[in-house]
């Protein structure tokens, strides 16, 4: 049988992110996602730390796991110097890896993120630019989003920037040399083939619930799903 | 006095003077353009600072590896591409406009610090995926550092002080530091994590009073995936607003900001919450002006508040404008590069965008 805590050891970043926890749950008095969601940092690095593989695996295929919202505030408080989002990110890589992203809710969210910015990446060379923020997917964005998102190019270039132009500047083009060495780095360090598990489990899930997918791209019925769906079963 | 003095030189990081790579952010290049192109200004024309702007530069990777569909063997090895180009340029001093960048440079470099093969392997990643070498930067920092830094020399340009024009009195601002500033490394903040004095520092040498408040220190709530994923942004709005609810008493007059997420997301979540639930953090129902450090920099300079692009902030900010005394052509607002009037957008049901004084 497989042992995820030995897979868990091979990522640098498990070694710096926890040696020897004494649960005191600091980390989850100060998280911004435990007092939103049903989710304990403390408790996740208790699991963890007895190596027990049954519990580790219920993990990878939980909720829990995709609640934190990385913003660090444990690893600054952690007397011990751990940093519980860092084995948190972590479980999340390993729980792609194992395909178990697509066992929950939040962790099937993982393709609406690889369509929208991992794709964004190694199309563009941003995570994000104005043009990837359609005010329809960001009601939140507000109406002067929309109104600059319609004028880009007037306003972003009054504001010195060089929207979809060759040289330097914001919002640039970046050229296709570059693009094609980042994309290199992404075939040799193994981005690429988290973004292929990432689009061979979700089609399978899709396939499962006989929900349409395309190869590419946001318009299609699982990519809504994905960024849409809350069962709202999440929060305390 | 001494002793204090001894215990705050701990809280001190190494800013380089002059000879800056800079590394432009995806949010802020989008959200925020005239940010950047302020910084460059302030720096070169202001400051007489050499600081280059390369154009084969692209992402670290960071919103990406932080909603974890980037390994962190790719993003070290991006970063190193990064670190290459600055060393095409012959440059030593490495300046991400992005605290997300800021936090994840840092890790990438504590990493090779802590774990030399991991350093060997990135090396080796870049060599055969691309064929280029790099050098660790001498010295990381971010813009808000360098601002920071020069903070007295740029007051002695300045033409406004964050004076209120009517009482007189220091206008009352809320400072938010970013989590990946100081959170992450504390000995790459100014002032740690605990005492970070990078804003608040800009804030009192320009005029104005720090507001302290329970929530100074709660993170924005952006949280990567819980925004990015529409399903998510309840976790978003609720940190926000956990934060204004926190501060609405002290009656701030504006927010200053050191990374382009907080900025966004405390100047779109007011309209949210404004149009969600008829709350709004001010007595004229037109919310708290956001800025960054560039804008209230340029401002106090006497550049157009246009050209910085405050007219892209849902929040607007003529009651700051007119609180510092600072003149403005209502008409520039909503004129483009080319000089025409892009017309006006669309008007919230329930924030108030026009002033009236």
């Amino acid at each position: 049988m497989t042992n995820y805590y030995n897979l868990l050891l091979q990522d640098i970043r498990f070694k710096e992110g926890l040696s020897a926890c004494m649960n005191c749950g600091v980390c989850t008095a100060i998280c911004p996602a435990a007092e939103f969601y049903k989710y304990d940092p403390r408790q996740i690095c208790n699991i963890v730390q007895t190596r027990d593989n049954e519990k580790i695996e219920d993990l990878l295929k939980s909720e829990t796991i995709w609640y934190c919202g990385q913003c660090m505030s444990c690893k600054a408080r952690c007397p011990r110097g751990n940093a519980p989002a860092l084995v948190i990110s972590v479980l999340r890589k390993l729980s792609q890896e194992l395909g178990f992203f697509i066992e929950s809710e939040k962790g099937r969210q993982q393709f609406a993120i690889k369509r929208s910015v991992g794709d964004n990446i190694l199309k563009i060379g941003y995570c994000v630019h104005v043009d990837t923020v359609d005010p329809k997917l960001h009601p939140e964005q507000g109406p002067v989003w929309k109104w600059y998102f319609e004028n880009a190019e007037e306003l972003a270039d009054r504001m010195g920037g060089n929207y979809n132009k060759y040289g330097p500047g914001a919002l640039r083009i970046i050229g296709e040399k570059n693009l094609e060495e980042v994309r290199k780095i992404f075939e040799l360090t193994g981005g690429s083939q988290l973004h292929q598990n990432i689009e061979n489990f979700s089609k399978e899930k899709a396939k499962l619930t006989n929900t349409s997918i395309e190869n590419e791209g946001i318009n299609n019925e699982y990519y809504l799903h994905t960024y849409i769906e809350n069962s709202n079963k999440h929060q305390k | 006095m001494t002793k204090n003095k001894h215990y705050w030189n701990q809280y001190q990081k190494e800013i380089a003077d002059d000879n800056y790579f800079y590394e432009r952010s995806c949010i802020r290049q989008s959200f925020f353009p005239g940010s950047e192109t302020t910084f460059l200004k302030i720096l070169r024309e202001e400051l007489g600072k050499t600081i280059i702007d390369d154009p084969n530069q692209h992402t670290c990777t960071g919103i990406g590896y932080h909603s974890d569909v980037v390994p962190f063997d790719t993003t070290m090895t991006v970063c190193a591409r990064l670190f290459s180009l600055m060393k095409d340029a012959g440059f030593k001093n490495y300046v991400p406009s992005c605290v997300t960048s800021f936090g994840v440079f840092t890790e990438v470099i504590e990493t090779w610090q802590n774990f030399p093969e991991e350093l060997e392997k990135t090396r080796n990643f870049l060599r055969k995926a691309t064929g280029r070498e790099f050098d660790i930067p001498n010295n990381i920092v971010h813009p808000s550092d360098i601002i920071y830094k020069y903070r007295t020399e740029l007051k002695n340009k300045m033409k406004y002080q964050l004076i209120n024009q009517e009482t007189g009195k220091p206008l009352k601002g809320v400072e938010h530091i970013g989590c990946h500033y100081g959170k992450i490394f504390s000995k790459h903040a100014v002032g740690g994590a605990e005492f970070p004095q990078v804003l608040a520092g800009m804030i009192e040498e320009w005029g104005g009073e720090v507001v302290d408040y329970p929530e100074r220190r709660h993170c924005c709530g952006f949280g990567f995936r819980q925004y990015l994923v529409m399903a998510n942004r309840g976790y978003s709005v609720a940190n926000t607003k956990k934060k204004f609810d926190s501060m609405q008493a002290y009656k701030p007059d504006f927010v200053l900001t050191n990374c382009p997420g907080c900025t966004m997301f405390m100047d779109r979540w007011q309209y949210t919450i404004a149009e969600m639930e008829g709350i709004t953090y001010d007595d004229k129902k037109m919310g708290i002006p956001v800025l960054t450090y560039e804008e209230l920099a340029g401002l106090l300079l006497g550049y157009n508040p246009w050209d910085l692009g405050l007219q892209l902030h849902q929040i607007q900010s003529e009651s700051l404008l007119n609180k510092i005394g600072i003149k403005y052509d209502p008409k520039d607002k909503f004129v483009g590069k080319s000089g025409t009037f892009l017309g006006e957008p669309n008007k919230p049901e329930k924030l108030i965008v026009d002033y009236e004084k």
